[in-house]
């Protein structure tokens, strides 16, 4: 964001047309300089002010987005360097490698279950985002039936990974309509690579064997006029990697380091001989700025705690996290099973649900909306309050589904319960136990009569 | 455009903080860095692990986690001797979790007899950690300091509500405290203040912003972690200038996700391979925010995030 309000202002029509939803041009510069604002809100620009204008309010890590459609990836786009700051914006995809020397039935049965590792939190969809197709058969035309393959089976986005730019020219031809990420521009090919992603208007990754090389090959591109780049600086130890992911973040950011302005491609693939070893440099780049995180297996017991990882550090630290106001049933309920009420924060949701579950006990789970604010917070800002509690209550259809009226509360409400039973008269309010570990214990014992 | 490396200079530094008895030590804290920075800062002290025992069998561990103990877990001094024998453990961490009154509700003499068998069983530093009932945690320690005087325990938690019962007499015993706080910068802070105007010396103060597993909350003791780091190391706030502990394990083992087996969950995978790791990048996840202590649970989750340290040190 290099310019100041003043600045932008020189550039717009002056004519205080209002059409921009603020009264004077001067208002929306100074808008556009602190972030809330979008240029196109004015309609008045020609296309030279809206690109110089563009490229200043850019964020200065570029996005970069990688396959189409439905999933197309967004990478970049990083504001901050640390995520209690404003709050990271594109989370890590993580991608499966897939080599032309495997076997075709291996190549299958991986494929098959990186499309079928999808999962669901708070409403999030949660999997793994990219396949990276390499070459390491040497055979042109293996590469370009993998490639082929791969597009056949999956709509996921591509890294096509091939040192010979002919074969990856071929083979990128063959997909440019799905928007792969070409690998890699080095300091040798970066011209003909450039102009093949120029071409193909595909995202282009630049590789060297460290920073210094790196952000020489990455200038030379951006002066052939190359926008999507994502950077490989080369490094494969936990530690060299953890060093040159924090330089290129931090010159992006406090030096406005254009070279260095570009999500980035990291390969805990080769830095381990196994895969729980690589899954732990895999959660180190997910904190520290890795985007595209390439994984030699895609296993649910490594991949899903990278993708809560993932989701935990990408989230906005501004909003809590929220789940929807509704009747959760857990386990096979009837119309004798107990009820309990608690807030719609996730982690409140999420602690609950579990210990419900665990507990066997077949439960309906009422979830208020509490704006996403735990128990005691919900409850000392009046979101928790007996009214409002006893008017979810009634509207929610829970009566319908049980004979009895027994709602547990959580313990540590206790002080609403008769307030409670005073909004709602048919019901008898029982208190739960302060901490969510003691509810399996508490429902073991519970009774509908 | 030459490039050059943007470096922060950082103008504080983290309390070097000796744990144990005489002859036994482990040092922590001494970071002049954020964590593992050491392109442009030192970090004298690699963090450590301390290995978690409890003061009665576990009622509720999956089998996964159970299963390096199956033969100690009736006897707490024999478990904790098998942490430092087999599995190399740097430090033991004691939860007294049976003195909840909505648990067993052991007694504080209980409790402090069972802490003195452990003491006695093993060398090498302790942690000690009530079961986070203000009332009861205060009676607890109170007798756990007492019988192990001289032992230099680090106990915990201490917080707002009993801080003085507890920092009075540990002063006494000289024992470490762990300060603990609800996932609060400014509390974490205060705190510290408080226990500075009681006479609690710096050098016997560990602090404990709190803990969250992944997915269930880790991103804000993440945050709080980094933030703590960053007051100290940038801005010179000399209270929060402290080793931070994490009690992480604890809240792993009891979320879902670690006690859902393969069968039920196919897209989960192997549920034991899947336990390890949601202990071992909690702890990676807290490691790049800032934790010098760790208090963990599975041997095989301690060998891997111990491997990382190294790999992120050397
Ligand atoms: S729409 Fe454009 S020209 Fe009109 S007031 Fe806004 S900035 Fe000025």
């Amino acid at each position: 964001m290099g310019l100041s309000g003043i600045e932008i202002f020189k550039k717009l029509p002056k004519t205080n047309c209002g059409k921009c939803g603020v009264p004077t041009c001067l208002a929306f510069a100074m808008k556009l300089a602190t972030g809330q604002a979008e240029l196109d809100a004015c309609p008045d620009l020609s296309e030279d002010v809206k690109e110089e204008l563009g490229e200043a309010s850019a964020p200065p890590v570029r996005s970069v987005v990688i396959g189409t459609g439905e999933r197309a990836v967004k990478l970049g786009g990083e504001t901050v360097l640390f995520r209690h700051e404003k709050r990271f914006e594109n989370p890590p995809a993580f991608t499966l490698l897939l080599s032309d020397n495997m076997d075709e039935a291996e190549i299958t049965a991986r494929l098959k279950k990186f499309n079928d590792t999808v999962y669901e939190r708070v409403g999030v969809v949660l999997r793994p985002e990219l396949v990276a197709v390499k070459a390491e058969s040497g055979d042109a035309s293996k590469f370009g039936a993998l490639v082929e393959k791969v597009c056949n089976e999956t709509d996921a986005g591509l890294v096509l990974m091939n040192e010979d730019a002919d074969a990856l020219s071929q083979a990128a031809r063959s997909c440019s309509n799905r928007k792969p990420l070409l690998y890699a521009a080095d300091k040798n090919n970066f011209e003909s690579m450039g102009n093949l992603a120029k071409e193909l208007s595909c995202p282009l990754a630049v590789k060297a064997v460290n920073l210094e090389e790196l952000s020489e090959v990455s200038e030379k591109l951006i002066a052939m006029g190359l926008k999507d780049l994502v950077l490989d600086s080369g490094a494969r130890t936990a530690k060299k990697a953890l060093e040159d992911q924090i330089i290129i973040r931090r010159a992006a950011l406090l030096k406005k380091f254009k070279p260095f302005g570009f999500p980035t491609i990291v390969f805990p693939c080769e830095m381990a001989d196994n895969l729980i070893k690589e899954t732990m440099i895999a959660c180190q780049m997910t904190a520290k700025y890795g985007s595209v995180i390439v994984m030699s297996e895609i296993e649910g017991h490594s991949v899903f705690p990278l993708l809560l990882a993932s989701m935990n550090i990408f989230t906005d630290p501004q909003r809590p996290m929220a789940v929807d106001q509704k009747i959760y049933e857990i386990g096979a309920t009837n119309e004798n099973s107990p009820v309990l009420i608690t807030g719609n924060f996730s982690l409140t949701y999420f602690i609950v649900s579990g210990e419900v579950d665990a507990s066997r006990v077949p439960s309906y789970l009422l979830i208020k909306d509490t704006e996403g604010l735990s128990v005691l917070t919900a409850w000392a800002a009046g979101k928790f309050a007996a009214d409002t509690v006893a008017t979810f209550v009634k509207k929610s259809g829970i009566e319908k589904k049980v004979k009895h009226r027994k709602l547990v509360i959580p313990g540590y409400l206790a002080t609403i319960s008769g307030e409670l039973e005073e909004e709602l008269p048919d019901w008898e309010i029982l208190i739960g136990p302060r901490e969510a570990s003691h509810l399996p214990a508490y429902l073991k014992q519970w009774s509908a009569d | 455009m030459t490039f050059e490396v943007p470096k922060v200079s950082y103008t504080g530094k983290i309390r070097e903080i000796p744990l144990g008895r005489e002859g036994n030590t482990v040092i922590v804290g001494g970071e002049s860095c954020y964590p593992f920075h050491l392109f442009e800062g030192e970090m004298p002290h690699p963090p450590k692990i301390a290995m978690e025992v409890y003061d009665s069998e576990p009622e509720d561990w999956p089998d996964t986690a159970l299963e390096p103990f199956a033969d100690v877990i009736k006897d707490t001094a024999a478990w904790a001797r098998k942490c430092v024998d087999t599995y190399g453990a740097e430090m033991i961490a004691l939860q007294l979790a049976s003195t909840d009154p909505n648990d067993k509700d052991i007694s504080a003499d209980e409790a402090a007899k069972i802490t003195k068998e452990v003491s006695d069983a093993v060398d090498v530093p302790m942690i000690v950690l009530g079961c986070g009932n203000v009332e009861k945690d205060t009676d607890v320690l109170k007798a756990v300091c007492e019988v192990c005087e001289g032992r230099d325990l680090i106990i915990g938690p201490v917080v707002e509500g009993n801080y003085r019962a507890i920092g009075a007499t540990a002063i006494g015993y000289k024992h470490t405290v762990v300060a603990s706080t609800p996932i609060d910068i400014n509390l974490a802070k205060q705190l510290n203040i408080l226990l500075g105007n009681l006479n609690v010396p710096d050098e016997k103060i560990i602090i404990d912003p709190s803990t969250g597993a992944l997915g269930y909350g880790l991103e804000y003791c993440y945050s709080v972690m980094e933030r703590i780091r960053m007051a100290a190391l940038i801005q010179e706030d000399e209270r929060l200038q402290f080793p931070i502990i994490s009690n992480l394990a604890r809240e792993v083992w009891k979320t879902k996700e670690v006690k859902v087996p393969e069968s039920e969950a196919p897209l989960l995978g192997d549920m034991k391979k899947r336990g390890i790791l949601i202990e071992a990048l909690t702890a990676q996840c807290v490691l790049l925010a800032g934790a010098d202590i760790l208090v963990m649970r599975h041997p095989e989750a301690i060998s891997l995030v111990k491997e990382s340290i190294k790999d992120l040190m050397t």
